[in-house]
């Protein structure tokens, strides 16, 4: 299943990748991959946007903006202007994430 | 090693001053509120089913606990997934000992949402591991990561917190790969000593993923979505739409129950049911036959999904139905313009449940989708405002 195409926000600068594989770890749809000790991005549009990559690549090679992907967060800070956040934290028994 | 019985010489030391509020004795007790548990004599009556017993540490007694589900987990697992008590549904963060662990034990890390938490004890059915548990306020792994609350941090602070130097001889951590959007591998190292390691997506692929020498195959690292997997999500679809179904009735039955006479309850009735019908339908086929039948309705973008889903429902039901549409061609433009935008709104939703869907594309999608679920509301209002003075300056 894929999404939207050429939507993802994933930058990746190859040149700063030291091959730890940290990201290739942590990509729940496989966008990284290893090859000769480098990390390279398979399939971009595969990304979610969940922001692990980036977070645990310690040197930097990695940004993405990531965020809740719920529509209901977006319109809702659409409409009052504030942070998109999901309902678990304001609704009790509402949709999570 | 020696299994010992709820109330140990141990924990009847420690006293009852940490009872009642797990939370805010965390300084003042163990630090682990998990362990509290075993220091609270009426914690014996109320403990729950799955702590079988206390298993001494060089750091004090760890509540022991068992794979197996009862009844009970069962019971909740269901309430939890139809939303019952969905936010309410936790267990005491902290340490706890699975079987027998000992020093070389794996330590594995979950949120304090009692399905996660029920998921890993299940997957481990077997292994004597260590199961540290953060506080997530109840939600799980993937969710509370991308909130933060599932993070670097209260990972430092459960750790230390749970005196795990004292209590294993390794420095190693196996944290479920989804909590990698909220934990810094790196800073926990730094932190703490103990090195992360991603495992697999899922819990019950941690047993293979032990065997292999803590190495994943590809499929433990990607995250698919089947069926049932999405079917499993739609009650909590199905239920925040239907809590706004009875606004949505009100205004149908008020709408054909206008009469220059005022409210008359008849043409509510028979003018107004078969878009109460319509509107269940859209409901049904937004928050039910979209997720379901996802990967084989045309197109990528949610929105469409929903609305050739809804169009089809609407055509469906109007072509079985037997019961008129009232409001002649105004009516018949309302049913087709209206209700599979309801539906399109009510699969856009579900994007926020998928494992595939980014916030980028959800963006999108509310450029183009709000503006026309806004349009297509209001030229129906119009039309049926329309609809009714033609009715009424022909009575």
């Amino acid at each position: 299943m894929k999404y939207l195409a050429n939507v993802a926000t994933l930058q990746y600068a190859p040149e700063k990748c030291t091959g730890c594989g940290r990201c290739a770890e942590v990509c729940p749809h496989g966008v990284f991959a290893m090859q000769e000790k480098r990390a390279v991005v398979t399939d971009r549009d595969q990304c979610m946007e969940c922001g692990a990559c980036a977070l645990n690549c310690e040197y930097g090679a990695i940004a993405v903006n990531s965020g809740v992907g719920c529509a209901a967060a977006l319109i809702n800070s659409m409409v009052t202007g504030g942070p998109p956040i999901c309902g678990c934290d304001s609704t009790p028994g509402g949709n999570c994430c | 090693m020696q299994k010992l019985t709820f109330i140990t010489k141990e924990t009847k030391k420690a006293g009852g001053a940490c009872c009642g509020t797990v939370t805010t004795t965390d300084n003042t007790c163990s630090g682990d509120t998990a362990r509290n548990i075993l220091s609270c004599p009426s914690a014996n009556r109320t403990a729950p089913r799955w702590i079988t017993g206390a298993v001494p540490t060089p750091a004090g007694a760890v509540p022991q606990i068992t794979a197996e589900w009862t009844v009970e987990d069962r019971w909740g697992m269901i309430k939890s997934r139809t939303g019952a008590y969905r936010m309410r549904y936790t267990v005491a963060p902290g340490l706890y000992a699975l079987g027998e662990p000992g020093k070389d034990s794996d330590i594995f890390v979950t949120a304090n949402y009692k399905l996660s938490f029920d998921i890993l004890r299940r997957a481990l059915t077997g292994h004597h591991a260590w199961v540290l548990v953060l506080d997530t306020k109840g939600i799980n792994v993937w969710c509370a990561a991308g909130k933060g609350t599932f993070g670097t941090d209260e990972l430092v602070k459960r750790i230390t917190g749970a005196r795990l130097d004292e209590i294993v001889g390794h420095r190693r951590l196996i944290v479920p790969q989804l909590g990698a959007v909220g934990v810094k591998a790196g800073e926990v190292h730094k932190r703490t000593g103990f090195r992360v390691s991603f495992g697999p997506v899922e819990a019950r692929d941690i047993p293979a993923y032990v065997r292999a020498g803590y190495s994943k195959t590809r499929e433990m690292t990607t995250m698919g979505f089947p069926m049932f997997d999405r079917m499993v999500l739609t009650p909590m679809e199905i239920n925040p739409a239907m809590k706004k179904f009875p606004w949505f009735a009100a205004v149908v039955l008020l709408i054909f129950g206008l009469q220059p006479s005022g409210i008359l309850f008849r043409p509510a009735w028979t003018g107004g049911l078969p878009f109460l019908l319509f509107g269940l339908v859209s409901v049904f086929a937004g928050a039910f036959v979209t997720p379901v039948l996802l990967p084989w309705i045309p197109g990528r973008s949610f929105a469409v999904k929903g609305w050739i889903m809804g169009m089809l429902s609407v055509l469906l039901v109007h072509q079985l139905d037997g019961m008129p549409v009232q409001g002649g061609a105004f009516g018949l433009a309302v049913v087709y313009l209206f209700f599979p935008a309801m539906t399109s709104y009510i699969a856009l939703q579900f994007t926020g449940s998928t494992t595939f869907t980014g916030m980028s594309g959800v963006k999108k999608e509310l450029k183009y989708g709000v503006p026309a679920y806004i349009t297509a509301t209001a030229i129906s209002v119009v039309l049926l405002i329309a609809q009714k003075i033609r009715e009424w300056s022909v009575l």
